[in-house]
C-alpha cells in the first residue's frame, strides 16, 4: 500500500503519495515537490543548509523522516516573500552581504526566521552567533550574517511592538 | 539506507513490546541508517505519543520522553531549579537539532566513535567480536574512565551528565511492566568483549525522566564543556556541578563528568571531599583531582585526564559563584566570560 502524506507547504495543503518510506523531508521537498530552495549540504544534520520551519520551529529537513511529519505545516525559503516583497530577513541578507556563493543562504535565512521567532537572542550579537551556530558557511560570510540578523530583528520587533532584549 | 516498514504508534500500549526500532526525533537513528550502521526492518514512530509534558512530581519534575531538548532548556522550572541541565542542553548540538531531539532519544543515542561510524573499521559495538578499531588509533575523543579493550567509546550526551548530577531516574515501561534505573547507572560500561549488556530489553521504552527536589542545590548549578570549537561540537570533556552552600561551607555537592566514559561519570569521592569543606578554589582543586580517580588513558589521550580536572574545577567555581539570572550567551563555554560572577 502506498501511504498518503498530508502536508501544508508554504500555506498550500498537499496530498503526496509516498511509495518509499525512506524519504526525508528534504528529499521530498526537492525531488517530489520541486522546491529546490532548501539545500542539501551534509545530509547528516551537521551544516544547516536544509533548515526549514516545521510547525513554526526550525529543524534540519535532512534528518526528518517525511512520514513522521504527516499533518505538519512546512515553511521553506520559497514561502517567505509576499509577491515581490521580500521578507525582512531576506532583505537584510541582501543589504548586509550575508552571503557569497549563496549555497548556505536559504538555510541561514530559515534559521534566522526561527531564531527571531524564538525571541531569546534579542540584539546581542554573541547570542545571535551562538543561536546561528547550526548553520555553517564555507564562504565565511558570518560577519554579514550577524549584521543581517541584527537588522531583521530590529525591523521585525519594532514592527510588532515586541520588547527588545539586548 | 535499507528499506523498512513504517508504523506510527498512537498509544503507549501500541509501542511497548513492538518489534523494530523506535523512531523519536530521528536525529541519531536516521543518521546511523544513512551510513549503514543501523538497518532496522521496521520503524515504530513513537514521536506522537502523549509523553510530551513536563509536570511537577513530589517536589521535583517529571519530564516526558517526547519533550524536545529545546523545550526542556527553556522551561522556567528547569531554569530555576536545575540550571545545569538547561545549560548542558543548550551546549549540545544546534538549535535545529535541539528542536527535534527528544529526551528519550538523547538518553538512547548510541555510544559511538568515528570508527563505529565507518563500516570498514572493526567495531565490537557495531559487529560483536570484530575487535575495536579505535585501539591504537586516533583516540583524543575516547574514554579515560570505565573502559575495557572491548570498547573505549564515550556516551556523547551532555543532557545525561547534568541529569546524573541531579540524581535523575529513568522510568521504563516494557512488556513485563514498569521499572526504574538511576541515570547514573543506566548506560552500561563495556565488558571485555565490547558494549556490555544493553540498557533496555527489546520492546522496552523510556517514558519519563524524573528529577528529585533539588533543595538548595537549585541556586548553585553550572555545566562547563570543553570543545574543539566554541559551539556545535561534542564535548572533549565536560562537567556538571551543583552545590549547596551555607555561610561559605559546602553542605551538599554533586559532580559528574562527561566525555570521559560510556556513561555520565558521577564523582563520589570528590563529592565526599567537598561536603563540609569551605567553598574555596583550593577545595575545588583538591576535589577535581579526586574526580578522575582511577582514570587511565585508553590511547594517546592522557591529556583528557588533566583537562577533565580543570573543567571540573571550573564548573565547581562557577557553581559556587551562583547560577546567573540568565544563562551566558555562550552556554557552558570556557569562554563564557562570567568567571567573576
Ligand atoms: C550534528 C550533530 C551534533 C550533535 N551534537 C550533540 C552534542 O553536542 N551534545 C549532545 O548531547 N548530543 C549531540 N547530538 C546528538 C543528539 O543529541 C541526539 O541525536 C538526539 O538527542 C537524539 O534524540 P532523537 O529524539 O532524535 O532520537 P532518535 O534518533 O529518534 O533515536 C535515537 C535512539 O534512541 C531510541 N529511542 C528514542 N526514544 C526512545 C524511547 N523513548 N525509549 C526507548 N528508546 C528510544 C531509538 O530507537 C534510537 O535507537 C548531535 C547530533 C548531531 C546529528
Ligand atoms: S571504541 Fe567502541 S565504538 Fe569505537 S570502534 Fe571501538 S568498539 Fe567500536
Ligand atoms: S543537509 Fe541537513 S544539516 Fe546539512
Ligand atoms: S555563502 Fe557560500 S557557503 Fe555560505
Amino acid at each position: 500500500m502506498t501511504p498518503t502524506l498530508n502536508l501544508t507547504i508554504n500555506g498550500v495543503p498537499q496530498q503526496i503519495a509516498l511509495d518509499d518510506p525512506r524519504a526525508t523531508l528534504l528529499d521530498l521537498l526537492r525531488e517530489r515537490i520541486g522546491l529546490t530552495g532548501t539545500k542539501k549540504g551534509c545530509d547528516r544534520g551537521q551544516c544547516g543548509a536544509c533548515t526549514v520551519l516545521i510547525d513554526g520551529r526550525r529543524m534540519n529537513a535532512c534528518l526528518a523522516l517525511a512520514l513522521s511529519y504527516d499533518g505538519a505545516e512546512i515553511t521553506t525559503v520559497e514561502g517567505l516573500a509576499t509577491g515581490e516583497t521580500l521578507h525582512p530577513v531576506q532583505a537584510a541578507f541582501i543589504a548586509h552581504d550575508g552571503f557569497q556563493c549563496g549555497y548556505c543562504t536559504p538555510g541561514q535565512i530559515m534559521s534566522a526566521v526561527g531564531l527571531i521567532a524564538e525571541g531569546e537572542a534579542g540584539l546581542d550579537p554573541e547570542r545571535i552567533r551562538e543561536g546561528m551556530s547550526g548553520n555553517l558557511c564555507r564562504c565565511a560570510a558570518y560577519a554579514g550574517i550577524t549584521e543581517a540578523v541584527l537588522e531583521a530583528t530590529r525591523e521585525m520587533t519594532s514592527a510588532t511592538g515586541e520588547r527588545e532584549s539586548a | 539506507m535499507n528499506r523498512f516498514e513504517y508504523t506510527r504508534a498512537e498509544t503507549l500500549g501500541a509501542a511497548v513490546g513492538a518489534e523494530g526500532a523506535f523512531l523519536a526525533g530521528g536525529t541519531n537513528l536516521l543518521d546511523l541508517m544513512k551510513i549503514g550502521v543501523a538497518a532496522p526492518d521496521r520503524l515504530v514512530d513513537i514521536s506522537h505519543l502523549p509523553l510530551d509534558r513536563i509536570e511537577e512530581s513530589a517536589g521535583g519534575l517529571r519530564i516526558g520522553a517526547m519533550v524536545r531538548n529545546a523545550d526542556i532548556a527553556r522551561d522556567p522550572q528547569v531554569l530555576a531549579r536545575y540550571p545545569a541541565l538547561a545549560e548542558a542542553l543548550l551546549s549540545g548540538a544546534s538549535a535545529q537539532l535541539r528542536n527535534a531531539a527528544t529526551t528519550g532519544g538523547n538518553v538512547m543515542q548510541a555510544t559511538r566513535c568515528s570508527y563505529f561510524q565507518d563500516p570498514l573499521s572493526p567495531c565490537n559495538r557495531r559487529e560483536p567480536g570484530s575487535g575495536c578499531g579505535a585501539l591504537g588509533g586516533v583516540t583524543r575523543t575516547h574514554a579515560v574512565l570505565g573502559w575495557t579493550e572491548g570498547c573505549i567509546a564515550v556516551h556523547p550526551s551532555d543532557m545525561c551528565v547534568a541529569l546524573a548530577a541531579y540524581d535523575a531516574v529513568v522510568e521504563i515501561t516494557g512488556p513485563g511492566g514498569l521499572r526504574e534505573v538511576a541515570m547514573e547507572e543506566f548506560h552500561p560500561l563495556p565488558d571485555a568483549e565490547g558494549a556490555g549488556a544493553p540498557s533496555l530489553s527489546p520492546g522496552e521504552i523510556i517514558t519519563h525522566i524524573r528529577l528529585p527536589d533539588p533543595g538548595p542545590l537549585a541556586r548553585h548549578g553550572r555545566y562547563v564543556k570543553l570543545r574543539e570549537r566554541t559551539s556545535f561540537a561534542f564535548a572533549i570533556v565536560s562537567a556538571a556541578a551543583a552545590l549547596a552552600i551555607e555561610d561559605g561551607v559546602i553542605t551538599e555537592a554533586r559532580l559528574a563528568l562527561g566525555g570521559v566514559a560510556a556513561r555520565p561519570w558521577r564523582c563520589r569521592k570528590a563529592e565526599e571531599a567537598l561536603k563540609g569543606a569551605l567553598a574555596t578554589a583550593e577545595t575545588f582543586a583538591r576535589a577535581s583531582e579526586l574526580a578522575t580517580d582511577g582514570a587511565r588513558p585508553s590511547g594517546d589521550n592522557a591529556a583528557k585526564i588533566v583537562l577533565a580536572q580543570r573543567i571540573a574545577a571550573r564548573a565547581l567555581e562557577r557553581a559556587a559563584a551562583g547560577t546567573p539570572d540568565r544563562l551566558p550567551a555562550l552556554p557552558a563555554s570556557v569562554f563564557a566570560g562570567d568567571d567573576n560572577g
